[in-house]
C-alpha cells in the first residue's frame, strides 16, 4: 500500500449519497466549516436527472492555493450508497481514504489493497440515538459530517456555530443536528488515528470572499440591474437563477404597506413565448431578462432574429448544459457557442458575454443590459451548469452607488419637440445604432416594429437599396459593440513565449492550475481569456503575437476556436484546440496533458 | 409592392371626439388588402370605435403576428406604435409589453391561421393569464397569403376554391376561449358594422383578455358557393344572441334605448356595457348554458353572434401578479436597485 503523503489544505473529498435524503444541508455544512477555516473551497454538484432515489455526488475541493477546478482526483470518498459503492470505491486515488456504513457488511470482493477504508456504523448508530424513522435517514448523513470532522481536522466549533446560524429559528434542530455529528465524531475518534494525513487546518482569512452559485449570482444581479419583468420556462440548469430572482425581488421590491410588487415574472408556456414576452417589455420600456438553457435557445431563436432585425434590446442568459438534443440535461459543457453567436435565419450576430465565475454572473447581468439597451439588439449571457448551480468562493460582490443604468438612444416627448420628424432606423451618429421610442408617450414618436423587410423609417419596403440600407447599417452597429463589451483579460507568462492559450468562461480556473503545472515543466505560455463576442482588438493581437495559441474549451467542435478562425483567417493553423466535453467540468489534468503532449510532439 | 402612405385629406365639417381628433386621426396607411377584404371593413370599424372612445393614439399598441390579418395594424390609428411580430406569437409580445406598461391599451390582431395554428398554445395561455387586451381574430378559414389553403377554422364539408373537401372539424375560436377560462368573447360579421362597432368598444372597455372572433370573407380565396365564411353564407346563417352597447363612464343610460330585457354590466373604470339579449334563451354570464348554446345553433348550421360571454370578475394578468399601479417601465431605478448597504447585509449569509 502506498504511504499516504501527508498534505494540509489540499485534498479532494466526495461523497456518494443519494438524491432526496437530505445530503445537501451536510454536504454544505462540510463546505461552510471549511470556508470559515479560511481554505478556499469549491463545491460540485455530480447530480442525476432525477427527483428522488437516483445516486447523487458532492465533490468538495480545499486547496490552500485558490486552485479552483475539478482535479479527477479522490483523496477521502464517502460512500453512503451501497447501489454505487463499487464505483466509488474504485475512485479514490491510490492512498486515499473511503468511509463507508459497515452496519452491513461489504462484500470482500469489494476490496483494495492501495487504500484504506474505515468503516463506521452510521446507521446502527442513528438507528440506536434517533426514534423516527425520517430522522434516522436524515441524521444517517448528518452523522458523516462528524466522522470527517475528526477525519479531515475540522473545527467542531466552527460547525456549531453553522448549525445554529441555519436553525436559528428551530432550536431543536441544532441539538439533534449536533448529536448527530457527535456519535460520528466520537466513533471516529476512538477508532481511527485521527487527523488523517490529508487534513485541514485554519489558515488564512475567508471573510472577504463568500460561497454563491451562478445563477444565484445572476439572479442578483439582474435585480441590481434594474429588470422589471422576467420571463421563463423552467429547464435544467436554469430553473434556480429565476428561483433566485424571485426570491430577491420579494425581498428587495415588495411595498411593505400595500404589497405592491416593483416586478412581474410570468412563467411562459414554453421558451417561444419566454422570449416574445421579453422582446414586448423590453419593447415597451422595461428591462426584461429570460433564463434558459439550450434546447430553449433552439426555440427563441426565431425570436432572437426578429429582435436582431427590428433592433430589440433584450437579454438571455443560456446556462448551458450538454447537448446535442435532449442530451444530458445535469451535465456541464460549453456547446451552445456557436448557436447563440448566430442563433437566427438570415444574416445575423449577437454579442455575447462568458462569465467565468459567480462574480462575473452578478457584474454581467448588468453589463448585459448596459449593452443591449445601448446596442438595441439582443444580448447574450452564456453561463454554465457548472458555474450556474456548482459551490464558488469568490471575492465579495460590490456596488457602485454612483451606477445609472444605460438606457441608450431613447427619445422621449421633449426630444421629439425638437424634431421636424422622428425616423426610427436613421443613422444619424453614424456608429450604426439609431434612435427609439417607447408606446404610451407621444404619436410624434410612433413606429412600426417589423420582422420584415423594412426601410429606415420602419416601413414595409421590397426595395433592394431601401433594405440593403438597413442591413449594412447593422453591420456598423457590431464593430461599434467592439469598442463597448468587456475586454479580454490577458495573463502573461514568467517569461516572454511564444505559447498562448486562449480560454473562457468557467475553464479558466483550469487553466490557471495548468499554467502552474506546465511552468513546473517549463511549459510556459501566456494567457488570454476571452469575455465577450464581438472579439476586441487585443484578441486579435493576441494571435498574432503567438506561435502556438492553444484554445481551451469545452465542447466536441471547437466553436470558439472557428469563431476565432472567422475572424483572424491567417491564423488559422496555429490555432490548437483543447477540448473536454463529457460533461464533467474541465480538470486541469486535461490541459496540462494536452499543451504536454502537444509540445513533446513538436519538438 | 410596398408602403402606401395614405393622403390626409382634410374634409370640411368632420366631427371632433372629446380630444379634438377627427376620424382622420385614427387611419394609417393605405390597406395593400385585396378590395372587399372583410378586414378592411374590421379595421375601418376600429377607427370608428376608437375614435368615439377618444382613445389617446400613443396610449395605444397594435400588435399582431404573420398574415393577411396581421397586416392591418399598419392601417389604423398612425400615431400608436405597431409590433407585427412573428407567425402565432403575437399573445407572448402583447404580453410582455403589457407587463412593462399597464397603462397601455393593447390590441391584438391575428387570424384563424396564426390562432388557431401555429399559435394554438399562445392564444390559450394568454386567455389564461387574462392579460388586459383586445383580442380580434379576423377569421376567413383560409390562408389567403400562401393562396388558399384550408385553416384550422374551416367547416368540415366545406370546399376550397379548387374544389377540395374539408374533411376534419374546424376548432370553433369561441368554444375553446370558453373553456380556456376567456372573461369576454364574441363573434360578430366584418360586414355588420352596426354591430360590430358598440362590440368593439365593449371589448376595448373590459378590464381583461377580450376576444373577438370576427367573420370576414377572404374574396379572393374563400368566398365561392362551397363555403362557409362567405359573405352569402355568412349572412343567411348570421344568428344575433346578444345586443351590445358600451356607455361611457359620465354617460346617462337612456331607459328607453334599451327598453327590455337589458343586462348592465359595470365595468371597472365606471362604463357600462349594456347587453340586451336578441334571444331571449341566452345567458351570456354562464359558461355551460353559453357553450351549449353554441352547440345547439352550430348543429342548426347557424353561426352565434353577439357578445356570447363575459366574467368580469377574473382578474387580469397585474392582479394576479400585485404588480404596482405605475407602469413597471416608469419606475425609478432607485426604487429598483437595492443598493450596496442590503448588498453587504444580504452576503452576511454567504460566508
Amino acid at each position: 500500500m502506498p504511504a499516504t503523503q501527508s498534505r494540509v489544505n489540499d485534498f479532494v473529498l466526495k461523497i456518494a449519497t443519494v438524491n432526496g435524503t437530505g445530503s445537501a444541508s451536510a454536504n454544505g455544512l462540510l463546505l461552510k466549516a471549511l470556508f470559515r477555516m479560511g481554505v478556499p473551497v469549491t463545491g460540485k454538484n455530480l447530480f442525476p436527472s432525477n427527483i428522488q432515489g437516483l445516486p447523487t455526488w458532492y465533490e468538495i475541493r480545499a486547496n490552500k492555493d485558490g486552485y479552483m477546478s475539478r482535479t479527477g482526483r479522490v483523496d477521502v470518498m464517502v460512500a453512503m450508497n451501497a447501489q454505487t459503492y463499487e464505483k466509488d470505491m474504485n475512485e479514490v486515488s491510490p492512498g486515499g481514504f473511503l468511509v463507508y456504513d459497515s452496519t452491513w457488511p461489504r462484500r470482500d470482493v469489494l476490496a483494495r489493497d492501495d487504500i484504506t477504508v474505515l468503516g463506521v456504523p452510521l446507521a446502527k448508530l442513528c438507528n440506536e440515538n434517533f426514534d423516527v424513522a425520517r430522522l434516522r435517514i436524515l441524521m444517517k448523513n448528518v452523522a458523516y459530517v462528524g466522522v470527517l470532522a475528526a477525519l479531515l481536522n475540522l473545527d467542531v466549533d466552527v460547525i456549531r456555530k453553522l448549525l445554529q446560524e441555519s436553525f436559528a429559528h428551530k432550536p431543536q434542530l441544532v441539538d439533534s443536528n449536533l448529536k448527530a455529528i457527535m456519535l460520528g465524531y466520537d466513533y471516529a475518534k476512538q477508532h481511527f488515528t485521527c487527523p488523517l494525513p490529508v487534513h485541514a487546518e485554519t489558515m488564512g482569512d475567508n471573510s472577504n470572499n463568500i460561497l454563491i452559485t451562478g445563477n444565484e449570482a445572476a439572479g442578483l444581479g439582474f435585480v441590481f440591474a434594474g429588470a422589471t419583468v422576467g420571463a421563463w420556462y423552467p429547464i435544467t440548469p436554469s430553473t434556480s437563477l429565476m428561483d433566485a430572482f424571485s426570491g430577491y425581488c420579494e425581498q428587495f421590491r415588495v411595498d411593505p404597506e400595500t404589497g405592491d410588487k416593483r416586478f412581474c415574472i410570468i412563467q411562459a408556456e414554453d421558451e417561444l413565448a419566454a422570449a416574445g414576452i421579453i422582446l414586448g417589455a423590453n419593447w415597451a420600456g422595461a428591462r426584461a431578462f429570460t433564463p434558459t438553457s439550450g434546447p430553449g435557445i433552439s426555440l427563441m431563436s426565431e425570436f432572437i432574429g426578429f429582435a436582431y432585425y427590428a433592433e430589440i434590446p433584450s437579454v438571455f442568459i443560456d446556462v448551458q448544459r450538454v447537448g446535442p438534443s435532449t442530451g444530458m440535461p445535469t451535465r456541464t459543457q460549453q456547446c451552445d457557442v456557436m448557436m447563440c453567436a448566430f442563433a437566427s435565419h438570415g444574416d445575423t450576430r449577437h454579442p455575447l458575454l462568458f462569465p467565468a465565475n459567480p462574480k462575473e454572473c452578478f457584474e454581467m447581468a448588468i453589463t448585459a443590459f448596459d449593452l443591449a439597451d445601448r446596442l438595441q439588439t439582443p444580448v447574450f449571457i452564456l453561463s454554465d451548469l457548472d458555474i450556474g448551480m456548482n459551490d464558488w468562493m469568490v471575492p465579495e460582490l460590490t456596488w457602485d452607488e454612483n451606477y445609472r443604468p444605460d438606457r441608450g438612444k431613447v427619445l422621449g416627448p421633449d426630444d421629439l419637440a425638437k424634431m421636424d420628424r422622428f425616423i426610427r432606423y436613421l443613422d444619424s451618429d453614424g456608429d450604426g445604432i439609431t434612435y427609439r421610442t417607447l408606446p404610451g408617450e407621444d404619436p410624434k414618436g410612433a413606429y412600426f416594429t417589423r420582422g420584415s423587410g423594412h426601410n429606415r423609417y420602419g416601413a414595409y419596403t421590397e426595395d433592394s437599396d431601401a433594405y440593403q440600407d438597413v442591413l449594412d447599417r447593422l453591420l456598423v452597429k457590431w464593430q461599434t459593440a467592439k469598442s463597448l463589451v468587456p475586454d479580454a483579460v490577458l495573463s502573461r507568462a514568467m517569461q516572454p513565449t511564444k505559447l498562448g492559450i486562449v480560454a473562457y468562461g468557467s475553464s479558466d480556473g483550469a487553466v490557471i492550475e495548468a499554467r502552474d503545472r506546465l511552468a513546473e515543466r517549463g511549459i510556459h505560455a501566456d494567457y488570454l481569456r476571452i469575455r465577450a463576442l464581438p472579439f476586441t482588438h487585443e484578441v486579435e493581437d493576441f494571435l498574432h503575437a503567438h506561435d502556438t495559441i492553444f484554445v481551451v474549451e469545452q465542447n466536441r467542435d471547437a466553436q470558439m476556436r472557428s469563431l476565432l478562425t472567422l475572424e483572424s483567417a491567417d491564423t488559422a493553423n496555429r490555432l490548437v484546440p483543447i477540448l473536454h466535453y463529457n460533461g464533467m467540468p474541465i480538470p486541469s489534468e486535461c490541459i496540462v496533458s494536452g499543451i504536454s503532449a502537444y509540445q513533446e510532439a513538436a519538438a | 409592392m410596398t408602403f402606401i402612405p395614405k393622403p390626409q385629406i382634410d374634409l370640411p365639417g368632420q366631427h371632433e371626439n372629446d380630444l379634438g381628433l377627427s376620424l382622420r386621426d385614427y387611419e394609417g396607411s393605405l390597406s395593400t388588402l385585396c378590395a372587399g377584404c372583410g378586414h378592411d371593413s374590421i379595421t375601418a370599424a376600429l377607427v370608428q370605435a376608437l375614435w368615439e372612445m377618444s382613445i389617446r393614439p400613443e396610449m395605444l399598441i397594435k400588435m399582431s403576428g404573420i398574415g393577411c390579418s396581421s397586416k392591418t395594424p399598419a392601417y389604423f390609428v398612425h400615431g400608436a406604435h405597431g409590433f407585427n411580430s412573428v407567425h402565432g406569437r403575437m399573445p407572448s409580445v402583447a404580453t410582455g409589453a403589457s407587463a412593462a406598461n399597464r397603462d397601455l391599451i393593447c390590441i391584438g390582431i391575428s387570424g384563424d391561421g396564426d390562432s388557431l395554428s401555429i399559435g394554438f398554445g399562445q392564444f390559450g395561455h394568454v386567455i389564461r393569464r387574462n392579460v388586459n387586451m383586445l383580442y380580434l381574430i379576423e377569421n376567413n378559414g383560409v390562408y389567403g397569403l400562401t393562396k388558399g389553403q384550408f385553416s384550422a377554422s374551416a367547416d368540415a364539408g366545406s370546399t376550397a376554391k379548387n374544389g377540395t373537401v374539408n374533411q376534419m372539424q374546424n376548432i370553433n375560436t369561441v368554444a375553446t376561449a370558453i373553456s380556456m377560462g376567456v372573461s369576454f368573447v364574441g363573434r360578430a360579421f366584418s360586414g355588420d358594422r352596426e354591430q360590430l362597432v358598440p362590440l368593439l368598444k365593449a371589448a376595448i372597455a373590459h378590464p381583461g383578455c377580450a376576444v373577438l372572433d370576427i367573420i370576414s370573407p377572404c374574396v379572393t380565396f374563400n368566398n365561392h358557393e362551397g363555403s362557409t365564411k362567405s359573405y352569402a353564407y355568412t349572412r343567411e346563417h348570421k344568428k344575433q344572441a346578444t345586443e351590445t352597447d358600451l356607455v361611457p363612464p359620465r354617460a346617462e343610460i337612456k331607459a328607453s334605448y334599451y327598453a327590455g330585457d337589458t343586462h348592465p354590466v359595470r365595468l371597472h373604470d365606471g362604463s357600462t356595457i349594456l347587453l340586451k339579449k336578441a334571444d331571449p334563451d341566452y345567458d351570456p354570464t354562464r359558461r355551460n348554458n353559453a357553450l351549449a348554446y353554441l352547440e345547439r345553433h352550430r348543429r342548426r348550421g347557424q353561426i352565434v353572434t353577439g357578445l356570447l360571454f363575459i366574467d368580469q370578475n377574473v382578474p387580469d394578468m397585474h392582479i394576479q401578479s400585485r404588480t404596482v399601479a405605475t407602469p413597471l417601465k416608469d419606475l425609478d431605478y432607485r426604487d429598483l436597485n437595492p443598493g450596496s448597504a442590503a448588498l453587504e447585509a444580504l452576503q452576511r449569509g454567504m460566508k
